[in-house]
């Protein structure tokens, strides 16, 4: 089993595979399942998350009332042709939105890797695809494999939870888990995958789980543009031949010491940061009543 | 390492909006559910930490409530499982705890149906990951994934051996196994996680062991 991405990407290179195949043969040695029943379980996971982006695309609303709308309106900007980013950066952000606006209305979802980050990996991928329709299933299923297996690595390492690790432990490691799926689909190496991933979640170091009243909604929903943009950056810079100075595992051995160091306040308890401001209680109380 | 399985990454498929507060928490009161034979009467539920904190926000309450009435992460019924609860009468309370645990995500759940009585600690690791760490006091560590049996028995001498020779005669693999005691000379408790589901019968045997109090089976998935 790999625990590193040095293990991964070393894999790759002297079996002469991609990523994504590393990826589903370590499944099928761990489970001794079948690579179809391993391939279909995959798909079933794409078909949810293209539900949700639909669907969100289409229009929801959070029970609260605090988020829902904005990748509608996202929409309209796209189709408008005023927008200042490219069409894949705008349409990134409007299927991460979309997603978990979708997630925060309590809809249907698949973690990537989790809830509260589950629009970042197929804001991304959902972008590609509109851009280029002859991407095939099956890319886009090793797509989700690629995510997978470098979320497997930070979450062996390091953390995928933002009780533990905070946001840059969800969003960052979403993010950095779509860079390097983006560049194997953009036909770049398994070492530039290694370097898109470093790149993206080094910058997303720090960053607090400071949810207002505790609701995966503000700033959840917007940090999943974020995300996504944040792949498309990281992704393009190590196609281009840019390098991390500082390897994958050692950034996520990074992320890892980070977290352990952040206050309760700023993981997920909904006590600091954002939910502490004025605002941010007041929304609270609005919604809870004063405790 | 925790996390065996890339669809622990990419997964689960579930009713928003937390995969820790959400879907951990439906997956800790479906396993609570497995590990009690069935829907108890009444359910006390202890939130510690980030659960306490933002239970209501994250549904954390519903979700639990939803996997001890059977429902699956990705079930909608999950939404409304108060009203359900209700309906299957179940009553159930919700207890937010001052005291913190080593894991912040933690709920103890408390399971009643007529004399029986069991104390599930459960922790939700991140993406819909759970581990189970104690029951009715007994330290342990279960992910509910495998197929295990939860040995009660006399902390006596002869007592493991007889079972694992029992489990060896049906040709069960044993994967992983672990024993746990509160007082020396009274009941312990042995995990013993199989590759392979147990058949009925062979069950039936390891419960008549000299010295085995109480069996219970969890069916992995």
């Amino acid at each position: 089993m790999f625990n590193s991405i040095n293990q991964l990407t070393e894999r790759a290179l002297s079996e002469g595979i991609s990523l994504s195949e590393v990826m589903i043969r370590q499944e099928m040695e761990a489970t001794g399942h079948s690579y179809l029943d391993i391939y279909n379980l995959m798909k079933t996971n794409l078909t949810t998350m293209e539900g949700a982006v639909t669907e969100g695309i289409a229009g929801v609303n959070s029970t609260t009332g605090l988020t829902g709308m904005d990748a509608v309106k996202m929409q309209k900007y796209i189709d408008s042709g005023k927008g200042l980013s490219g069409d894949l950066n705008l349409m990134a952000i409007a299927y991460a939105v979309s997603t978990n606006e979708v997630n925060a209305a309590m809809g249907k979802i698949c973690a990537t890797p989790t809830a509260g980050s589950a629009g970042v990996v197929p804001g991304v991928l959902f972008a590609m695809v509109k851009k280029d329709p002859t991407i095939t299933e099956e890319q886009k299923i090793r797509f989700l494999f690629t995510s997978g297996a470098f979320g497997f690595v930070v979450a062996n390492n390091a953390s995928i939870s933002g009780a533990a690790g905070g946001c840059q432990a969800e969003i960052g490691s979403a993010s950095a888990m779509a860079a390097a799926a983006l560049v194997e689909l953009a036909g770049g190496t398994p070492d530039m995958s290694a370097h898109a991933f470093a790149i993206a979640m080094k910058n997303m170091l720090g960053l607090v789980c400071d949810p207002v009243a505790g609701l995966v909604e503000v700033p959840c929903v917007k940090r999943n543009a974020a995300g996504a943009t944040n792949a498309l950056t990281a992704a393009d810079m190590a196609l281009a031949g840019i390098e991390s100075r500082i390897p994958a595992d050692e950034v996520i051995e990074a992320m890892y010491k980070i977290g352990l160091t952040m206050p309760s306040a700023l993981r997920e308890t909904g006590r600091g940061g954002l939910a502490a401001t004025p605002t941010g209680e007041r929304l609270k109380a609005e919604l809870f009543g004063a405790k | 390492m925790k996390f065996k399985s890339v669809f622990d990454i990419i997964g689960p498929v579930m009713v928003g909006p937390s995969s820790s507060h959400t879907a951990g928490a439906a997956r800790i009161g479906l396993l609570a559910r497995n590990l009690f034979g069935g829907q108890p009467d009444k359910v006390d539920i202890y939130l510690y930490g980030s659960f306490r904190d933002t239970y209501q926000g994250h549904a954390t309450d519903v979700a639990l409530l939803g996997g001890i009435l059977g429902y699956d992460t990705d079930d909608e019924r999950i939404i409304n499982a108060k009203k359900e609860a209700e309906n299957n009468n179940l009553t159930y309370s919700f207890i937010e705890m001052n005291e913190e645990r080593s894991h912040p995500n933690t709920a103890v759940l408390h399971l009643y149906k007529d004399e029986e009585e069991l104390v599930i600690e459960g922790v939700s690791i991140g993406g819909g990951k759970i581990e189970l760490v104690s029951i009715n006091g007994y330290n342990i560590n279960l992910s509910g994934n495998y197929h295990a049996l939860l040995v009660f028995h006399k902390d006596e001498f002869g007592t493991i051996a007889r079972v694992t020779t029992k489990l060896g005669d049906e040709k069960l693999n044993i994967s992983q196994m672990s024993v746990s005691r509160k007082e020396k000379g009274q009941v312990a408790l042995m995990t013993v996680e199989l590759d392979d589901t147990i058949l009925p019968g062979a069950l039936d045997e390891i419960r008549a062991v000299k010295g085995v109090d109480r069996v219970i089976e969890m069916t992995g998935g």
